[in-house]
């Protein structure tokens, strides 16, 4: 067994999803995609702001730093959802999305900038985005939810 | 997308090594994991391609420096379809036999 020595203030995590990106783009930006897979919660993306709504409610607003449609989106990263992370410093999400051969693409997200978001980091960190990114997939690929929440 | 990469990747000893020391620091150069492993510099770069192939490790390029982050995504995709599979049917099994025992009790 190994344990976590130092906080990780970069993240990587890679899917091969199949789908086109535009549709990939529709899952991640749209409100009733998002739903499905991340969190239960609905997040709204346009090109300058991401709002994140739980149970109806504006829960939390992010600046959205890069919008290329279908291929990369870039926003900051506040995890609303606990006080002492929300307290911390903002972090950055990157999603890059590249279409491979055969109707596949491949979908990259980064966390990083998180050295002044240790609590955040740790909170993240593996199954936090990897429910996300396998929900995603599964949504995608089979029109259901991996679970409900 | 590809298990029986991920599984064969997972399958030698030198490999879950590094992995596990992606895992204690992410984001590390070849010369940095090198150093871990009494081992050529081109023997741990094929190990590193083989996980790379499974897409167990990704590459970013920051600089001058190619640094190798772990990705988990791969080993959850297999954890959804194979563990969660077994170990529910272990689930509803006890499920079962929790009713049964009760009804009879």
């Amino acid at each position: 067994m190994t344990t976590i020595t130092e906080v990780q203030t970069t993240q990587v995590y890679q899917v091969f999803i199949k789908a086109t990106p535009e549709q990939i783009w529709d899952a991640i930006t749209k409100p009733e995609f998002t739903a499905r897979y991340f969190h239960g919660v609905t997040i709204d993306t346009s090109p300058s702001r991401r709002q994140t709504y739980y149970h109806g409610e504006l829960a939390n607003e992010a600046d959205v730093l890069e919008w290329e449609p279908p291929r990369r989106l870039v926003h900051s990263w506040i995890s609303f959802y606990d006080a002492e992370m929300a307290a911390e410093e903002p972090s950055r999400v990157s999603w890059e999305i590249e279409p491979q051969e055969g109707g596949y693409s491949l979908l990259t997200v980064v966390h990083d900038q998180l050295e002044g978001a240790p609590k955040t980091a740790a909170g993240v960190a593996g199954a936090g985005w990897m429910m996300v990114l396998s929900g995603l997939k599964t949504v995608l690929e089979t029109g259901e939810p991996l679970t409900t929440f | 997308m590809d298990d029986d990469r991920v599984f064969k990747a997972l399958a030698d000893p030198t490999r879950r090594f590094l992995l596990d020391r992606l895992f204690e620091r992410d984001g590390r150069t070849l010369t940095d994991l090198e150093e871990e492993l009494e081992m050529t510099r081109f023997g741990v770069m094929k190990h590193l391609r083989v996980l790379e192939d499974a897409g167990l490790v990704v590459t970013r390029r920051q600089g001058r420096e190619k640094l190798h982050f772990l990705n988990p995504v791969p080993i959850r995709l297999i954890h959804d379809r194979w563990i969660d599979k077994y170990t529910e049917r272990q689930v509803s099994a006890l499920a079962d036999l929790k009713s049964e025992l009760e009804e009879t009790a």
